[in-house]
């Protein structure tokens, strides 16, 4: 423990030093990557130690700053799994930083961005030890603000500024519902301690701190429709920034929705099925605006929100369980949620910074602009293959393994293999994750196309240059990571067996579910997965070496693209991003609501015309927007109180106080 | 033995179906039509050619239609051809089946638009949206399926066992039936969802989508729809087939002659409909996915 909180620290002040020195020169981003991957190293090792040995993981130090308050931290089975995606993401990110965010090319922000991004990433480290909400609060804070700060590394542009504004409130919102929820949990049982004692819960009370927590960490999470804030925010983060955040920092929503969810007393069936339909909506609808967007980076958020559906659909699966004491339902659904949570880590932050290499490359996030990256970015390209064809949950990589987890598990609410509780219902959102999944080809199938395929549509490709080798190699490490989970999830399981059961005993009376629980890698056909992930493996690998046999340079003669006879094709002429959304942005037309800007021809000799179409954000621009404008109007008057005078706003305080002294005790 | 009968299957079936398809279009047009060997010998003659490549591509053009083939096969070691299990099955290996589809869709959707042609962008379009709408409809009937042999193995909710199910629940096997057939038509770019004969690029999507590949590469592709369309064709006659003889090789001969049965059925429906227009796509295969949803509700509890 003593060493995980010293890494904590070490990772926390990683940017301090670069801070006072000179901001042109290198020497405080080497700093800073040191610190933050020694930090994460020692993270790593303790958390790993902790997996191997077990045991008694305890830190605490009586704190008079709260009233029933110490400062408590502690390691159990759902800590030690958020906290290796997070030591493993900030020190990859912070590596990748060195080439990507270079303090000579950024002199004016790239302190602060090193400054936050330990800050941030220690945050959530602390959040997530923490025993107290005391000190859960303060965790999540640190984690909240210094990922304000990244995301507004470029305030001065309007764009950046405006998703650091949206980020702010939607995560103070968060934060205040979690007031709410802690306030109340510490109301009703008498401590600050998480995890608290969930029997003094009565079933009225457990549901409001159920749907507080659901609000709260729902917004963190980006679930939808409480995602408006995490289409921009990672869009126009500096994208190693929008790896920890997408990766990693989304999670925290998710971990602290685990843990509170750990002590709640027998959960009603609602609560899973609700998980359930929302999970389907943030899959099916995120993807749907993934595939309209223009902007890689947006589309990669898009599919972040997917990607949160489906742990919550695994998380859903699991609250069923406990409501209906199936063991095996609380270990897939769990499994599934906390290695797609790893999963997800690995091939979206693998995603992101390839998006930073082109990025980098060619100062644009508009797809349209792009294609025939390829070839001048091969390795980039390749990674974003293994990325893309991993957050398809295509095998043999490591997405499958978690979604073929939540789909045994889903068809096991039929009452397969055992007869027993069955909840048919619950089984519906199988075909859900197919669309899903379906819908995950079509949208990265078209991405890699309109990136990194055919030919460049604009001169910005043109003079495009592979990515530095700090900014490959973490590539290669988290493509590493996708193909080597995949391949042997076999020993990727028992690391989270822990996290399973600390989620299941938590709860008043679940050591009798805990002790049903088996090994994840008993129960799940990991080795058929591993065997047959290697013979496809074996068999690409034949088959490449026939098929380039066959394709020798002699055997082999160019030509252009065929063009049904037209031999003078430009760049131009290709489909789009736009064109190949186009039928699936139709038929989600009722959700996305896209704006479509298309000239009226009347004439028989129309001169000349423009066709313009964007999908924005429906839940922002059409619901939250003329929300809270219609709530400004009506509060006007307030504005009378804010004078921007100093004695008047010390009158106020004045008032409040004697306020305060007169209340009745 | 089972396995080498199964391999056998896989080896030499899925392009006599093709044949088979084509004869009986032929035959209802008039026509005398090609071999019933003819796609044999087109895949033999294309693994001997040389290849025309496009400039614009690179490696991801190459690596498509072997992560195509490699995955139907792969695909085919999991699926029961008649009354014997699969050479391989496991419980979950459904899952697999269907995701290793789509891997080899992924791939060569990726390999398509690598030449950056706007037709094979029309097409891969076409293609990802129907199937994106398809996997619904096959997992409802696997659903279907699953709870009623208590199983997620392929084995054993289409193999062995199954035949008596038809006695209690008929109704929701019938609308799994029609949904899935749907499906078969459509995942196989048959009519009506895609004419394989078209000679317009503008209104292909399977035929497109391989516009640019050439020699060896077309062959692979060729042999691997192929095997996927046996795939369909053996949910389909493995839910109709009742037969179980105990011989091997006698119900291997029964698997063969239905599933050539079923591609003349898939003929005479290609010789006698329409395609339909593009827009109505996406509405028949929402219709394939309430069937089968409807299946799951008519299940006997």
């Amino acid at each position: 423990m003593n060493l995980l909180m010293a890494s904590i620290a070490m990772i926390a002040v990683s940017g301090l030093p670069g801070a006072v020195l000179d901001k042109r020169r290198l020497g405080g981003q080497f700093l800073a990557t040191l610190f933050s991957a020694a930090g994460s190293i020692c993270g790593l090792y303790a958390v790993g130690r902790w997996l191997a040995a077990g045991g008694q993981s305890d830190l605490r130090i009586p704190w008079t700053l709260v009233p029933g308050a110490d400062f408590h931290v502690g390691l159990d089975g759902l800590s030690a799994a958020f906290l290796l995606p997070i030591f493993l993401i900030s020190m990859l990110g912070s590596i990748y930083g060195q080439g990507y965010w270079r303090q000579s090319e950024h002199a004016e922000n790239g302190r602060k961005l090193r400054l936050f991004y330990g800050l941030c990433a220690a945050g959530m480290a602390s959040l997530v030890v923490a025993r107290n909400s005391v000190v859960f609060l303060f965790g999540w804070e640190v984690m909240a603000l210094g990922a304000f700060m990244l995301v507004a590394t470029e305030d001065d542009q309007p764009s950046v500024a405006e998703a650091g504004w949206l980020y702010l409130v939607a995560t103070h919102a968060a934060t205040l519902t979690l007031f709410g929820l802690f306030g109340a949990l510490w109301a009703i049982c008498g401590t600050f301690d998480l995890p608290a004692d969930g029997s003094k819960l009565a079933p009225a009370a457990a549901n409001t701190v159920f749907v507080l927590a659901l609000l709260g960490f729902g917004f963190k999470a980006g679930i939808m429709p409480l995602h408006v804030w995490l289409p921009s925010a990672h869009a126009n983060a500096p994208s190693h920034v929008s790896a920890l955040m997408s990766g990693v920092l989304i999670k925290m929503g998710v971990y602290g929705f685990l843990r509170v969810s750990s002590f709640l007393p027998e959960p009603p069936l609602w609560w899973g099925g609700l998980l359930l339909a929302l999970g389907v909506v943030s899959g099916v609808i995120g993807l749907a605006f993934a595939v309209a967007q223009q902007d890689f980076k947006r589309l990669l958020a898009y599919s972040s929100i997917e990607n949160i559906g489906i742990i919550f659909i695994a998380t859903g699966l699991a609250l069923l369980g406990r409501a209906t004491h199936r063991a095996d339902w609380v270990l897939l659904g769990m499994g599934g949620a906390v290695w797609h949570v790893w999963n997800h880590a690995l091939f979206k932050a693998l995603l992101f910074y390839c998006a930073g290499s082109v990025i980098h490359a060619v100062e644009t996030r508009e797809i349209n602009l792009l294609g025939g990256l390829g070839k001048r970015m091969p390795w980039t390209a390749f990674c974003f293959v293994v990325g893309a064809t991993a957050v398809c949950g295509l095998p043999p990589l490591n997405g499958f393994v978690s979604e073929f987890l939540i789909y045994v598990g889903l068809f096991g609410t039929l009452g397969i293999p055992d007869a027993g509780a069955t909840l048919p219902a619950a089984a519906l959102a199988a075909p859900g994750l197919a669309l899903i999944g379906a819908l995950a080809v079509a949208c990265y199938a078209t991405a890699m196309a309109g990136i990194f395929l055919g030919a460049p549509r604009s001169s910005r490709v043109e003079h495009a240059h592979e990515a530095r080798w700090t900014m490959l190699a973490p590539m290669f490490a988290l493509a590493g990571g996708c193909v080597f989970v995949g391949l042997a999830p076999g020993v990727v399981a028992p690391a989270i067996d822990p996290a399973i059961a600390a989620w299941t005993s938590a709860a008043p009376g679940g050591s009798e579910l805990a002790a049903a629980l088996i090994p994840l890698a008993e129960r799940a056909p990991l080795g058929w997965l591993s065997a047959l992930g290697l013979s496809l493996v074996a068999m690409l690998a034949l088959g490449g070496v026939v098929l380039a046999a066959r394709l020798r340079p002699r055997f082999v003669s160019s030509s252009v693209t065929w063009g049904c006879g037209y031999v003078a094709p430009t760049a131009r002429m290709q489909y789009t991003s736009t064109s190949f959304s186009e039928i699936l942005t139709g038929l989600f037309r009722w959700a996305l609501g896209p704006r479509v800007n298309r000239p009226k021809i009347d004439e028989l000799f129309p001169q000349s015309a423009s066709f313009a179409s964007s999908v924005p954000d429906s839940v922002l621009e059409r619901v939250i927007r003329p929300g809270l404008n219609w709530i400004a109007e009506r509060i006007l008057w307030f504005r009378v109180f804010q004078q921007g005078n100093v004695r008047a706003y010390l009158f106020y305080m004045f008032a409040a106080l004697v306020l305060l002294l007169i209340w009745p005790h | 033995m089972e396995t080498a009968i199964h391999l056998l299957t896989v080896l030499l079936l899925p392009l006599v179906l093709r044949g088979v398809i084509n004869k009986t279009k032929a035959a209802f047009a008039g026509r005398v039509g090609p071999p019933l060997l003819q796609p044999f010998y087109d895949v033999i003659r294309l693994a001997q050619k040389d290849s025309v490549i496009s400039e614009t591509t690179g490696w991801v053009f190459r690596a498509g239609p072997v992560v195509g083939l490699a995955t139907v096969l792969l695909a085919s070691l999991l699926a029961p051809f008649g009354r014997e299990s699969a050479p391989v099955s496991f419980s979950g290996d459904v899952f697999l089946f269907v995701y290793l589809l789509a891997l080899g869709r992924f791939f060569m959707a990726i390999a398509s638009l690598d030449t950056g042609s706007a037709f094979e962008g029309m097409g891969v379009t076409r293609e990802l949206t129907f199937s994106a709408l398809a996997e619904p409809a096959l997992f409802f009937g696997f659903l279907v399926m699953a709870s009623l042999s208590r199983s997620l193995s392929l084995s054993e909710m289409l193999g062995e066992s199954f035949g008596p199910q038809w006695q209690t629940s008929s109704a929701s096997l019938v609308l799994v039936l029609v949904s899935w057939f749907i499906i078969l038509l459509a995942e196989n770019s048959r009519i009506p969802f895609d004419d394989p004969n078209t000679h317009l690029e503008l209104t292909m999507i399977h035929e497109v989508i391989v516009l640019d590949h050439s020699g060896p590469a077309l062959a692979m592709i060729l042999y691997g729809a192929s095997v996927k369309l046996l795939l369909f064709c053996s949910l389909i006659v493995q839910m109709l087939s009742p037969f179980d003889s105990g011989y091997a090789l006698v119900d291997a001969g029964v698997f063969v002659v239905e599933t050539l049965v079923l591609a003349a059925f898939i003929g005479v429906i290609e010789s006698t409909m329409a395609r339909l227009r593009m827009p109505d796509v996406p509405r028949l295969l929402v219709t394939a996915c309430v069937l089968s949803a409807f299946g799951i509700i008519l299940l006997p509890h």
